[in-house]
């Protein structure tokens, strides 16, 4: 598992690999949570690594969305969510909380 | 039948998934049902870490599965506090963003994703999950 952030001129880039559960979703949490504080609310998670999300990663997502949306200070933008987590999120209702977008480019270019 | 059993800490939710997903392959599901299989199944052993043992470190998981022409079975056994499932309530889906709480769609998902979900309280102190799903 890691977890990489970049900085564009108008959002910021975070890149998970591996797994987002129980044992890993509070570090999300943390990188999410320590660009909020810092005060980036404009963020593209790029999921094109993740093979597996559980609601422990739902949880961490919608967290930082809500953070992000309060006072229209920013949005949470999905990139390259694989097939099999977008039909979970769906399957749950969570997926229409986010904008999805098939890739980085995209999602960057949105802001 | 296959059994395994792993340390009751979120560190075995991974090779719990691994352990899962090789026994599912075997049995011929197909990637989508694989998933769903290890979805449920690490939200099942996430409930029992957080809520039947407590937190980390207070006791064990046991996973068999098995499968015949029509279904794939898993049975998780665990030896934490019982409960009552139909005490557990439905998330709310489709709720406004502001208003979403921030846990609580283990078993709701769990039944979403398997054919079957039945819990058996029978010893008093061991709590047997039984799922399956339909090839």
């Amino acid at each position: 598992m890691s977890i990489t952030t970049s900085e564009y001129k108008r959002c910021n880039l975070v890149k998970m690999t591996g797994r987002i559960d129980s044992s890993t979703g509070d570090a999300l949490m943390k990188t999410f949570k320590d660009l909020q504080e810092q005060g980036h609310f404009k963020l593209v998670f790029d999921m094109s690594e993740i093979d597996f999300m559980s609601s422990k990663g739902w949880w961490v997502l919608i967290e930082t969305q809500k953070g992000s949306k309060r006072y229209n200070r920013g949005e949470v933008l999905l990139a390259n969510v694989p097939d099999k987590i977008l039909t979970s999120l769906d399957l749950v209702g969570m997926s229409h909380y986010f904008q999805v977008f098939d890739d980085v480019v995209s999602a960057v270019g949105f802001f | 039948m296959i059994s395994k059993t792993f340390p009751g800490d979120f560190s075995s939710l991974g090779p719990i998934s691994d352990f899962i997903a090789n026994a599912a392959k075997q049995a011929g599901l197909d990637e989508n049902s694989i998933y769903s299989v290890q979805l449920a199944v690490d939200e099942a052993c996430t409930n029992i870490i957080e809520h039947a043992y407590g937190g980390e470190g207070n006791g064990e998981i046991v996973c068999r599965c098995d499968s015949n022409s029509e279904s794939f079975r898993i049975e998780l056994r665990d030896q934490g506090k019982q409960f009552n499932p139909d005490t557990i309530p439905v998330p709310e889906v489709g709720a406004p963003l502001e208003s979403l709480g921030n846990r609580g769609a283990g078993l709701f998902l769990m039944k979403k994703l398997m054919d079957q979900v039945e819990f058996d309280f029978s010893k008093s102190n061991e709590t047997i999950l039984r799922m399956t799903k339909k090839k």
